[in-house]
């Protein structure tokens, strides 16, 4: 019984697409706060990279709910967004697809953080004196340099949006079509009487996908090594 | 025409240096630790001074009385590192045209064709520099200082990790560049014979000060 059927198609389509979103709009500010964590001292700077690990530490669960504080449909932000902006997150893709950002963040700033912090300040002191101001030095000296962490990162980031359930089923429930990824969906089938081969079968995928994406960030990072050595 | 008038405290000792450099290379000597890659390094704008000002050609770089301080990226000197240090993950070609790049010249063949000739680098310009010996990488280093067209070119020790057979090399390139490249130089050395050969002023720096200025005769003994 190896045929998907639509519940779960629409599942991992979702899925596919939360987590593209996510680790897309994730990635720029994630370069950004890598950046700063690496290169810059400021008052502050602790309780910065204290707040990006939270999510990984703090039960999702609770994420999920302070999310739903926060950009719910009466929320702090969540009202605003949606009477200015018409920018809805309660209940729909977009919300997971935060919930999913906001989780994966600290996995995708980490490997980032590490790779920038090796590239050799003395080659971004070479490119100084040859003319290059510090914003081309980081765009042609540093980023390449340091795009195999990025890279593995966004894969990292990736595997974990992907994966993601606790804050998003808190943040946004279970909506099949709009929130329902495919671990909610495998949570759903499970208390189905007839949901066990359904439930295997989404099982299979999440551990080919998580699987593919460990193995790529490593291949991403060993090749950070072999670049950085000019080779 | 360089003018140096700075003081800056490093660790244990303080830099006291003022001089102004005349004519084609500038040799600054003095013993490792006596401060000369600090100096280098304040005139290249890698470094504030505590105190005092750089000029080039009349036009301040570091002023401490008015806070002025022009970036390195803005002060048109070119930096021949001890360490070479090209960019990996460019080819030769990459790394000699970064500075035109950077400082958005138009291109210039004859230019590039003068300069590997010189430097006797132009079959190395699709390698990566992790392919290059140590004194290839330091003419390719070379090169891409010259370039990005400075109007002073700064060397710290660029001879200083290579073997006795590599700087026989590379010297006589030196001093073609002091004779054909026309851009004056300040040139890092504990090696006075190295200096002898390739200076036209010398200035001592001992233990953060200068001791004296003057021509090659300046350098006695070895």
């Amino acid at each position: 019984m190896l045929e998907l059927s639509p519940t779960e198609w629409t599942a991992i389509q979702l899925s596919l697409r939360v987590a593209t979103v996510a680790t897309l709009v994730a990635t720029p500010l994630g370069i950004a706060v890598a950046w700063l964590l690496a290169r810059r001292d400021f008052w502050g700077k602790s309780a910065l990279d204290a707040a990006i690990h939270l999510p990984l530490v703090l039960p999702p669960v609770v994420t999920g709910y302070l999310l739903l504080l926060t950009f719910g449909r009466r929320g702090l932000v969540g009202a605003w967004l949606a009477d200015h902006l018409g920018i809805v997150f309660a209940f729909r893709w977009t919300g997971a697809a935060l919930a999913c950002g906001i989780m994966a963040f600290p996995l995708l700033v980490r490997p980032i953080r590490l790779s920038i912090e090796a590239v050799d300040r003395r080659l971004e002191q070479a490119a100084g004196t040859l003319g290059a101001e510090p914003w081309r030095v980081f765009l042609t000296i540093t980023l390449p340099l340091a795009l195999p962490g990025v890279l593995a990162g966004m894969v990292l980031g990736f595997a974990k949006a992907i994966g993601e359930f606790g804050a998003t089923i808190t943040f946004v429930s279970n909506i099949p079509g709009e929130t329902q990824t495919i671990s909610s969906a495998i949570y759903s089938l499970i208390q189905t009487p007839d949901g066990d081969a359904a439930a295997l079968r989404l099982v299979v995928v999440s551990v080919v996908i998580a699987l593919a994406a460990l193995i790529g960030s490593e291949w991403f990072a060993r090749r950070a090594t072999r670049r950085l050595h000019g080779n | 025409m360089l003018r140096v008038d700075v003081s800056k405290q490093l660790g244990e000792f303080s830099l006291e240096a003022s001089f102004a450099s005349e004519g084609r290379v500038t040799g600054l000597f003095g013993a490792s630790g006596a401060g000369k890659t600090s100096l280098i390094n304040i005139i290249a704008g890698l470094l504030q001074p505590d105190r005092g000002t750089i000029a080039i050609d009349g036009e301040t770089l570091d002023d401490t009385a008015t806070r002025l301080h022009v970036p390195a990226h803005r002060r048109r000197i070119g930096y021949v590192f001890q360490d070479a240090r090209l960019f990996p993950h460019l080819d030769v070609r990459g790394n000699l045209d970064y500075g035109r790049r950077m400082n958005r010249l138009a291109d210039d063949p004859a230019q590039l064709k003068r300069i590997t000739d010189l430097l006797d680098i132009g079959h190395l310009m699709d390698r990566r520099p992790g392919k290059l010996s140590g004194g290839e990488r330091q003419r390719v280093a070379l090169g891409r200082a010259l370039l990005s067209k400075p109007r002073l070119l700064l060397l710290d020790e660029p001879l200083g990790s290579l073997d006795e057979g590599r700087k026989v090399e590379i010297l006589p390139y030196l001093v073609r560049l002091r004779d054909e490249a026309g851009v004056p130089m300040v040139y890092v050395s504990h090696d006075a014979a190295e200096l002898r050969q390739i200076a036209t002023q010398i200035v001592l720096l001992q233990r953060g000060r200068v001791t004296s200025i003057g021509g090659v005769r300046a350098l006695t003994g070895g």
